[in-house]
């Protein structure tokens, strides 16, 4: 299989504070040093893009010796905390920015989607802004026109194709902007954290179109994401960055698990100090863990396993009339399953002081996929925690039917035990 | 090993720190052509979107400036308009003045204007002063049909004007004018994306300029102790030129204004190289 982009010892600094002030000496200096050849001396000083390090220079590394290719026809997801340098690599693929030293080589058009609707214009009609934006991402008028009826389908504003997209909802102009960028006639496409504008009807619809770009044309993908999951379902393929440099390259699912276990490392103890919480707080949720048959923690829980949802609390007081509910989100922010200690047959016991309170399940019934938990703790009616994605957590492949298969059409989605017969 | 060798000739893109001053990537700029119709589209379109006299508002502001030049200049200093009827010899200056200066305007803030763009998706960036300079040369045309309505009026009427061969120029003095605004106005942009003080003085020089430029005078009546500055001041035979065409009376000699058109070669070609040069490492300092 041939390389489609191959990067060679990338890296990319970056001046930190105020430019254009007191710079022209040291713009002068760095002249100097230029013509007699040497290094430029601010270069030479730079560090690693840490930002919660104060450190003593002022240039910074956002890329560091970055080296690697990727073949014809990937798709690649690209995943990092913020500040990783994700779109710091894709905007130098996307030639919107110069590397500072390395080099990169390119077979294949790229178009590249750092941003959907850009250069849409608010009193330009939707029609005439197809036509701009796709020329701005490199497509002749020609091509536009011969997909423009295909984009405005795609897209679903045919009713307003004639009116000026300052009139349109949030809704429809993302739809049409991503509309344009998926039609785009290139052999790499590069997409940079779009889908998280719009509904979950459109991010589907992207994903799909995304998926249909790289499976079935053969076109190279980049992908950058916070979205595991969607990450999961479309790459093959991931590297993850860590403060400018490759912490770890291979298949997806290997290297989401990676970045996930040294997240949630990251996430331990951060629970307890996250500040957008509401109720009494008398008692706080600390920690979040699953824990498998063994009642050993795990990072990612395994569909159809024995597993438990463990939810800490820290409080001074104990609860006599306890209640714990939580909800499971999808991906798209859609509810899942609900799940309220008052309904089952024995509600929760009072509580002590501190403690862990434990949602056990002989099968583990979500699919393969992301999920999201809202949580809330209640005593006698009165919110004592409540907490919004309070965490994430993904979920792998497993044997939930017994069977030895498993749901491969869809991701994010709950399982039931089920039987099946025919009545003559 | 022989595979690879062959494939290392085959890539299409090749992103590098530096590249060369004079790689100008043209063939680029020719493969966007359609992105410049479109970008001057947006710019025609958007100016009257919404508004009842549509692009009948191109002509408000040389009219306006016309009947003001008229009052100041011609009634109350009593500045001499070389015989001509003075509507038409302010108008002549001014709609000449106005491409170039808002050719110059325009592209001196091109960076700042498309940040937004340039950060998030390439395509050759001088298409957008290119882009710039055709946009205006739409206003041009329509505000040139305002002086050739003024211009057949004082004609059927008697007044002081012959039109003449040199009238032939027009299309040389565009293309002066679209190049020398262009020029300076790419590396007024490449200065300014880094230290921005300079675009703070560009209305200020651009008015200045205006005064040193036979707008508001003929060259004829320009005052002794500043004739130099005006009679080399590149703007100057253009305007000349271009009253002495369509009105017959004017300063016009060859040598300045082949003098004049080499300067705004050296300028167009200065300009665009230090915009290409700019252009590349804008992102990060804007």
């Amino acid at each position: 299989m041939s390389v489609a982009i191959k990067i060679e010892n990338l890296s990319k600094a970056y001046q930190l504070g105020e430019i254009g002030t007191g710079t022209l000496a040291w713009d002068l200096e760095r002249w100097f040093a230029r013509v007699r050849g040497k290094e430029d001396p601010f270069l030479k000083i730079g560090e690693a893009n840490d930002r919660t390090v104060k450190g003593g220079s002022n240039i910074v590394w956002s890329l560091k010796d970055i080296d690697f290719s990727i073949n014809q026809g990937d798709a690649v997801g690209i995943i990092g905390r913020n500040g990783a340098g994700k779109s710091t690599l894709l905007k130098i693929l996307s030639r919107v920015t110069t590397p500072t030293t390395g080099k990169i080589k390119v077979k294949g058009r790229i178009a590249s989607l750092l941003e959907v609707g850009t250069g849409f214009h608010p009193e330009l009609t939707g029609r005439e802004n197809i036509y701009l934006n796709g020329a701005i991402l490199g497509m002749r008028k020609m091509e536009i026109t011969r997909k423009f009826d295909e984009i405005v389908s795609f897209a679903g504003v045919e009713r307003y194709i004639d009116t000026p997209v300052k009139r349109y909802s949030s809704g429809m102009y993302v739809r049409l902007a991503f509309a344009v960028a998926a039609h785009l006639d290139c052999e790499i496409l590069i997409v940079d954290e779009v889908l998280a504008v719009g509904d979950a009807e459109f991010q589907k619809s992207c994903l799909g179109k995304m998926e249909d770009v790289s499976k079935n044309n053969g076109r190279t993908v980049l992908f950058v994401s916070h979205n595991m999951g969607s990450i999961a379902s479309l790459c093959e393929k991931g590297i993850l960055l860590s403060k400018g440099r490759i912490e770890k390259s291979g298949s997806s699912a290997e290297v989401i698990s990676t970045y996930l276990k040294a997240h949630q490392v990251g996430n331990q103890g951060d629970l307890i100090n996250r500040l957008d919480r509401s109720g009494t707080q008398s008692h706080k949720f600390s920690d979040i863990l699953f824990f498998d048959h063994l009642g050993n923690p795990v990072q990612q829980v395994i569909s159809g396993t024995e597993t438990s949802i463990n939810f800490f609390y820290q409080g001074n007081t104990a609860l006599d009339r306890p209640q714990l509910k939580f909800t499971i989100y999808n991906r798209t922010g859609q509810p899942l399953s609900h799940f309220d200690s008052n309904l089952t047959v024995t509600p929760l016991s009072p509580l002590p002081n501190s403690g862990i309170i434990r949602c056990a399940f002989n099968k583990f019934p979500l699919s393969s996929g992301f999920y999201t938990i809202n949580v809330v703790l209640v005593n006698d009616g009165v919110v004592i925690d409540y907490l919004i994605g309070a965490i994430n957590f993904n979920v792998l492949s497993g044997n939930f039917f017994q069977s030895g298969k498993d749901v491969t059409v869809m991701e994010d989605i709950s399982l039931h035990d089920h039987n099946w017969s025919v009545i003559k | 090993m022989n595979s690879s060798t062959v494939q290392e000739e085959l890539w299409d893109i090749e992103i590098e720190p530096h590249s060369s001053l004079f790689k100008l990537n043209l063939q680029d700029v020719w493969r966007y052509r359609d992105l410049l119709w479109l970008l001057v589209k947006r710019d025609f379109v958007s100016f009257y979107k919404q508004t009842v006299l549509g692009p009948l508002w191109f002509f408000l502001q040389p009219l306006f400036t016309t009947i003001i030049f008229t009052f100041i200049f011609s009634n109350l200093a009593g500045i001499s308009t070389d015989g001509l009827p003075q509507p038409l010899f302010y108008m002549a200056g001014i709609t000449a003045w106005n491409y170039f200066a808002d050719c110059l305007t325009k592209t001196s803030t091109v960076f700042k204007d498309n940040a937004s763009i340039f950060g998030k998706v390439y395509f050759p960036r001088l298409i957008m002063p290119f882009s710039i300079v055709v946009s205006n040369l739409v206003k041009f045309g329509v505000q040139m049909i305002l002086f050739f309505i003024l211009l057949i009026y004082y004609s059927s009427t008697g007044g002081n004007v012959h039109v003449n061969a040199y009238a032939l120029l027009f299309p040389v003095l565009v293309l002066e004018m679209a190049l020398l605004g262009l020029g300076a106005g790419m590396i007024i942009s490449a200065l300014t994306s880094k230290y921005r003080d300079l675009a703070f003085l560009i209305t200020f020089g651009v008015q200045l300029l205006m005064y040193a430029t036979t707008v508001a005078y003929p060259l004829s009546a320009a005052p002794e102790r500043f004739y130099a500055v005006i009679a080399y001041n590149p703007m100057t035979p253009i305007i000349e030129t271009f009253r002495y065409g369509f009105l017959g009376q004017g300063s016009f000699s060859f040598l300045s204004l082949s003098m004049s058109f080499v300067f705004t070669l050296l300028v167009a070609a200065f300009g665009i190289i230090i915009f290409n040069k700019v252009e590349r490492g804008f992102v990060d300092t804007v």
